[in-house]
């Protein structure tokens, strides 16, 4: 294996966090290089408006994606079956490629609940111990909203997010969401302008007396130029954002917000198409060394490098620790390790309402990823939990982000799927229904039986155990999603709805079943390495010159989108290492 | 035959007469100008300094750095032209190979007159007819400035062209006709200011050489400096005080914001621009920058009182479906665009150019914006040219130049067919 | 002329040493500008009209029968025949597709719940193969021997209700996993843009009132409730962009 010349930084994926870390370390005058294994992806060579809006290239077929063959995962729902391979994507998308996630994200950009952060602490507090079902293993961050709250400013104003705030500095604002943390400034950018749809809702949910708000969103309400000197255009609401680049820059993505001014960095180089194998240790196992990449050819290569940083999505964070030998891998059975435990997803949940055609044309595909109207009431601990029996909760709300017809042509439920039957109701309700794919999106709390580790039968390309997925649902996520979707359902009533169908999340985790791309933990932060794989600062604690970074960390995941709350914790995590460990490098928490 | 006339024509371009009214012309051994007797000190900090900053003004990186990680000034670069490839020399302090052992004398002998040390002539590629205006002083600062660079050795074969053309011989024909030696000299009939734009565009940034258009054989045209021209498949346009067509419409801190940040309140830079603003304009100071549009925007436009294409024209039509469905989501229904990302289209000058070569390029190959420390967005148009036909781009370029006001000539099918072949075999050159 | 040219053009070198150093599935580094190239990085390449490229005859007739008995023509809208069904499930079963191209192929196969999705160690082409043979000996089998094409319509819609139920036996394959691959397959030509072979002169799109490859709402973000006006349009081309057809 050939080796490269030393580097300060390697960084291991460049998407959000690969590129925020990579600008902010190389402004600090480090040698950062970036790898990643999908290509580099340009907005007008790539995704152009002339041929973005292709539904079966991008939405069915996968353009952006990764391949299975190259790397996938097995499934299985407990540790009594045998995990399969997932042959082709369902329930959630792996992005490939320069700007990962960031590229193909419907742009929803919400913060977490402050109370999230300390989720087992205020739950206990508020509840009572026994309150929290068994096998649950919630736990606090070892962060506050608080210390994140200039990061998630930071992280809006890269993006120039645009919304209504509902908390100024404790000062509840109308209009806004009365539920979230106290902001220090209001968004950079006024809300979206909403459709016809998202209008009948926030007036419904206010008759009933609910506190309906624009969702925040990624999708420019306005053209907008960011701290960092970069422009995006104003949303045209085309209808193809999520799975989809955004051809017009009008999207806050890596490409429109950060990565023509890092490219410029003097110290910054990429390397797209590279594949990371494995952190390198040294003998010790307690430090990095550097980082061994493959290429197109298939030709290994090390890249020696003073700080690697995980910056993958959550999954391969994960994979790398495994694959490498970095802290133990989480076995349930005998309650030990912390690699791989607490991995979550997202229960979502909808309803499907049908209304008059003589009286409402929706024209669904005017939209955008991260349009809609949103309530907060029943999200994280926003409602009295005490006599429902469940914890967690999801803001719900008409965000329907789309009308192409492949994915979107909603009928009753009871329709033959094909015939004279099934063609007439298409017909009859494509312009005069409304479908969230993601109109409840709920919390998934963490299990002791929901976990990543190693498959003992299935290999990838280059021989390495796949990693397994173990994941169910369990009763409080079914009690959960009854109670908020019959919510959403009421709303949808008073918006004028001829009939609703309520899609609730049943039965067993389907992992052909999409719903959101959302994958949480498998290598925690926490204030304790007995419980966690990084410390707050996403500093691994057994290898402290390695930084894994993403929602990987994510003890739990809460009722929201994650990406706002992954960009604050990538801010944070970069000013812990320009500002503590590279004067002082070294572990930044005692164990 | 054809190409043979061709190149004779082509020679016959870079005669800078038009030019010869505001210049004086001296003895070539002579030094002359504002600040004659300054002699270039390799030893003095501010005068390095100095060259740096001229160096960047003359855009000298454009042709003797090579793409792609080549080392600064050491050549290499190959300059494409009708009649082949010529390839950029190497100025590197190298004894052997770059320009080591020249004299200041010999480096003011290359600038003024486009002789190298053995006495050879140069290639007008290298612009000497512009900057034979530059002062000693400038010269030699930036003959300082290159004395400081780490020698490269690297020879560079520049001498490619097929006979006869690689007679250099025919050189010194060439110039008896058309090159006028001599200095720059101010008009006492405009302020300071002025003067200091004239010198910077007509002499070290040789704005002409692209910008002034051409007679059949290939001289400036008389009383049509800055009037637009088209080169190597780009429009130059338009850079006179013209309303429609040049920088009548622009302020003087928009002609400045472009030049800096090669972006404004309307445009983006894109093409040769583009890398110019980036080697040159964006790192010249503000009063530079200044100083080249009062004098730009003072000179004289064209009036060709076309008429605007007709909306009822079935080109103009589709044209107009075109931009709808097409065009729309970044330059606006309206034409307005989006500043710092997408040009506007209404009432800007770059579509309205009588010659219509940089539209159909952009819109049958893309292109990428300029992208610099104020305006780093580098925004790109994508390509259309696997879905709109000849007929198409015709249409929609005629509209965007005859709509919301715009007016200039309609163009068509053909023209862009044309186009559609030069841009591939430039693309893909038939050796 | 010499020096008019002395900027050297960015788009033709770049083109090459692009091309040369980072196509889009070569490794490549990345430093100092954004890349960029002259034209379109993978633009659409339009399905032509014209014989089966997966199909024999009979298996097109076979496939096209079915497909309109899944989407019925009537007098509001087209069937999947005439939409060009068939020969989007045609070329796309001759392409990547068909090939299972990019999906986990590595054994073993052994058939799950049905929460961990399809697992068939067949592609989708010799799926569709085996399933057409299988569905043509169904027909015999329940209608004197006939194949399915020449089976009444109430008859055909019985033996799409055997693959629907999972009741007509198709070797090596999970007949209902196959009729989930046919349905989506069909929607999928029916929707898709016209450049795939389906959607024929976006008669699909005009049916249900979609605008097609459109990507700019901006004036009607606002006007709830209206009807809205223009015609789809598609990745490749639209009615109005002819300059002969303004006239």
């Amino acid at each position: 294996m050939r080796k490269l010349p030393h580097k300060d930084v390697a960084i291991i994926g460049l998407g959000w966090t690969g590129s925020i870390m990579a600008h902010g370390l190389s402004e600090a005058g480090l040698d950062v290089i970036a790898f990643e294994r999908g290509p580099w992806r340009d907005t007008a060579q790539d995704f152009p408006p002339t041929y973005a809006p292709d539904e079966y290239r991008y939405r069915v077929r996968h353009e952006l994606f990764l391949r299975p063959a190259q790397m996938t995962f097995t499934f299985r729902n407990n540790p009594s079956q045998t995990a399969l391979p997932i042959r082709d994507w369902g329930a959630f998308m792996l992005g490939n490629g320069v700007g990962g996630g960031g590229l193909h994200w419907n742009a929803e950009m919400w913060r977490f609940e402050p109370s999230q952060f300390m989720l087992k602490t205020h739950l206990t507090e508020r509840y009572g111990a026994k309150f929290i079902p068994a096998g649950m293993t919630i736990q606090d961050w070892g962060v506050t909203y608080d210390e994140l709250e200039p990061h998630y400013d930071r992280f809006e104003y890269l993006c120039g997010t645009a919304g209504t705030a509902g908390n100024l500095r404790g000062a509840i604002q109308p209009g806004g969401n009365p539920f979230e943390g106290p902001r220090s400034r209001p968004y950079p950018t006024p809300a979206q302008k909403q459709p016809f749809n998202a209008t009948l809702f926030a007036k419904a949910a206010r008759e009933m007396g609910h506190q309906p708000f624009p969702q925040p969103s990624g999708n420019m309400s306005q053209p907008y130029t960011n701290p960092l000197g970069v422009t995006l255009g104003p949303c045209t609401f085309c209808g193809y954002c999520e799975w989809f680049g955004c051809g017009n820059y009008s999207k806050a993505s890596p490409q429109t917000t950060i990565l023509p001014v890092l490219v410029k960095q003097p110290g910054f180089t990429a390397r797209d198409n590279c594949e990371v194998l494995r952190i390198v240790l040294d003998a010790g196992g307690k430090r990095a060394t550097g980082v061994v990449f493959v290429d197109t050819d298939g030709e290994e290569w090390e890249q020696p490098a003073d700080l690697v940083l995980c910056c993958a999505f959550t999954p391969f964070n994960v994979q790398l620790l495994m694959l490498s030998g970095v802290g133990e891998i989480y076995d349930p059975a005998a309650k030990r390790g912390n690699v791989g435990r607490n991995f979550t997803h997202q229960t979502v949940s909808t309803a499907t309402a049908f209304f008059d055609p003589a009286t409402h044309r929706f024209n669904p595909f005017v939209a955008s990823g991260a349009i809609g109207m949103c309530i907060d009431d029943f999200n994280g601990d926003n409602f009295d939990h005490g006599p429902l029996g469940f914890v967690g909760g999801g803001y719900m709300g008409q965000v329907q982000t789309n009308g192409r017809p492949i994915e979107t042509t909603p009928v009753p439920a009871g329709t033959p799927t094909w015939g004279a039957k099934w063609k007439a109701a298409v017909k009859q309700n494509y312009n005069s229904s409304v479908y969230s794919g993601s109109g409840v999106h709920g919390s998934f709390y963490s299990y002791d039986d929901v976990f990543l580790d190693l498959d003992p039968t299935y290999k990838d390309r280059f021989g390495r155990p796949l990693m397994r997925m173990t994941i169910d649902f369990h009763e409080n996520e079914h009690k959960m999603s009854a109670f908020l979707t019959d919510r959403y359902a009421e709303i949808l009533r008073a918006m004028g709805a001829t009939r609703v169908d309520k899609l609730p999340r049943t039965g067993h985790y389907d992992v052909t079943d999409y719903q959101t791309s959302h994958l949480c933990g498998g290598a925690v932060m926490g204030a304790e390495p007995s419980t966690s794989v990084v410390n707050r600062y996403q500093q691994s604690w057994d290898v402290p010159n390695l930084f894994v970074i993403g929602a990987s960390s994510f003890p739990q995941n809460a009722g929201y989108n994650p990406t706002t709350t992954v960009g604050a914790l990538t801010y944070w995590t970069l000013d812990a290492i320009v500002n503590q460990y590279l004067k002082a490098p070294g572990p930044l928490v005692q164990a | 035959m054809r190409k043979l006339l061709l190149g004779t024509a082509a020679f016959v371009l870079l005669g800078a007469g038009a030019l010869a009214a505001a210049y004086v012309a001296t003895d070539p051994k002579l030094p002359s100008g504002p600040q004659a007797e300054s002699h270039g000190d390799a030893q003095s900090f501010s005068e390095v300094e100095y060259g740096r900053t001229m160096l960047t003004v003359a855009d000298c990186a454009a042709c003797h750095t090579a793409k792609d990680g080549g080392e600064p000034f050491a050549g290499g670069r190959p300059i494409e032209t009708p009649f082949g490839v010529i390839v950029s020399s190497n100025i590197t302090p190298d004894r052997e190979t770059g320009i080591g052992t020249w004299t200041d004398e010999d480096f003011a002998d290359a600038l003024w007159h486009g002789f190298g040390k053995d006495g050879h002539q140069i290639y007008p590629a290298m612009p000497y007819p512009y900057y034979t205006h530059m002062t000693r002083r400038d010269v030699d600062a930036i003959h300082s400035y290159l004395k400081t660079l780490k020698p490269v050795h690297k020879q560079v074969v520049s001498d490619t062209l097929p006979f006869p053309l690689n007679i250099r011989l025919g050189m010194r024909a060439w110039n008896l006709l058309y090159f006028r030696d001599g200095r720059f000299a101010p008009d006492p009939a405009h302020d300071d200011v002025y003067n200091r734009g004239a010198y910077l565009v007509t002499g070290p940034e040789h704005c002409g050489a692209c910008h002034t258009p051409k007679t059949v054989l290939g001289g400036d045209e008389a009383g049509k400096l800055y009037q637009g021209n088209v080169i190597q498949g780009w429009t130059a346009p338009n850079i006179t005080g013209d309303r429609r067509r040049g920088l009548g419409s622009w302020s003087i801190e928009d002609v400045v914001e472009y030049l800096k940040t090669g972006h404004n309140r309307q445009a983006a830079s894109s093409g040769p621009m583009a890398e110019e603003v980036g080697l040159s304009s964006s790192r010249m100071k503000d009063e530079e920058l200044r100083a080249i549009a009062v004098y730009l925007k003072a000179q004289p436009g064209q009036d060709d009182g076309a008429a605007p294409v007709p909306a009822s024209d079935p080109a103009m039509r589709a044209g107009a479906a075109i931009y709808a469905d097409s065009c729309a989501s970044c330059h606006r229904g309206d034409g307005s665009g989006v500043r710092g990302l997408f040009p506007t289209l209404a009432g800007a000058p770059v579509v309205q150019q009588l010659d219509p070569t940089s539209l159909i390029r952009v819109v049958l190959q893309g292109a990428r914006s300029a992208a610099t420390p104020s305006a780093p967005t580098g925004a790109a148009m994508p390509s259309y040219d696997w879905r709109l036909d000849d007929a198409q781009v015709a249409a929609v370029v005629t509209y965007i130049r005859n709509a919301w006001g715009n007016q200039a000539p309609a163009v068509e099918a053909g023209t862009v067919a044309k186009s559609r072949r030069a841009f591939a075999e430039q693309a893909h050159p038939v050796e | 002329m010499l020096i008019l040219n002395r900027r050297r053009l960015l788009s033709g070198t770049a083109l090459v040493l692009f091309t040369a150093s980072s196509a889009p599935s070569r490794a490549g580094t990345i430093a100092g500008a954004l890349p960029w190239a002259p034209g379109a990085a993978a633009p659409p390449r339009p399905v032509v009209p014209g014989p089966w490229h997966f199909f024999t005859p009979a298996e097109g007739r076979t496939v096209e029968a079915i497909v309109d008995r899944i989407i019925p023509p009537d007098p509001d809208g087209p069937g999947a025949r005439d939409a060009g069904c068939a020969v989007f499930i045609d070329r796309q079963l001759a392409g990547p597709f068909g090939r299972a191209e990019g999906l986990y192929d590595h054994g073993p196969f052994v058939t799950g719940t049905k929460q961990q999705g399809p697992q068939s160690r067949l592609d989708p082409a010799t799926q569709y193969r085996g399933a057409l043979r299988a569905i043509d000996a169904y027909s015999a089998q329940h209608h004197d021997g006939r194949p399915f094409v020449d089976l009444a319509a109430a008859d055909q819609d019985a033996v799409i209700g055997a693959i629907e139920d999972g009741s007509l036996p198709i070797e090596d394959v999970v007949t209902k996993d196959f009729w989930t691959m046919l349905l989506k397959n069909t929607r999928q030509g029916f929707f898709a843009d016209p450049v795939y072979g389906g959607n024929r002169d976006m008669a699909a799109w005009k049916w249900i009132g979609f605008p097609g490859a459109r990507y700019d709402y901006s004036d009607w973000i606002d006007r709830h409730n209206e009807p809205y006006p223009h015609a789809p349009i598609g990745i490749a081309e639209a009615p109005l962009w002819r300059p002969a057809a303004s006239k």
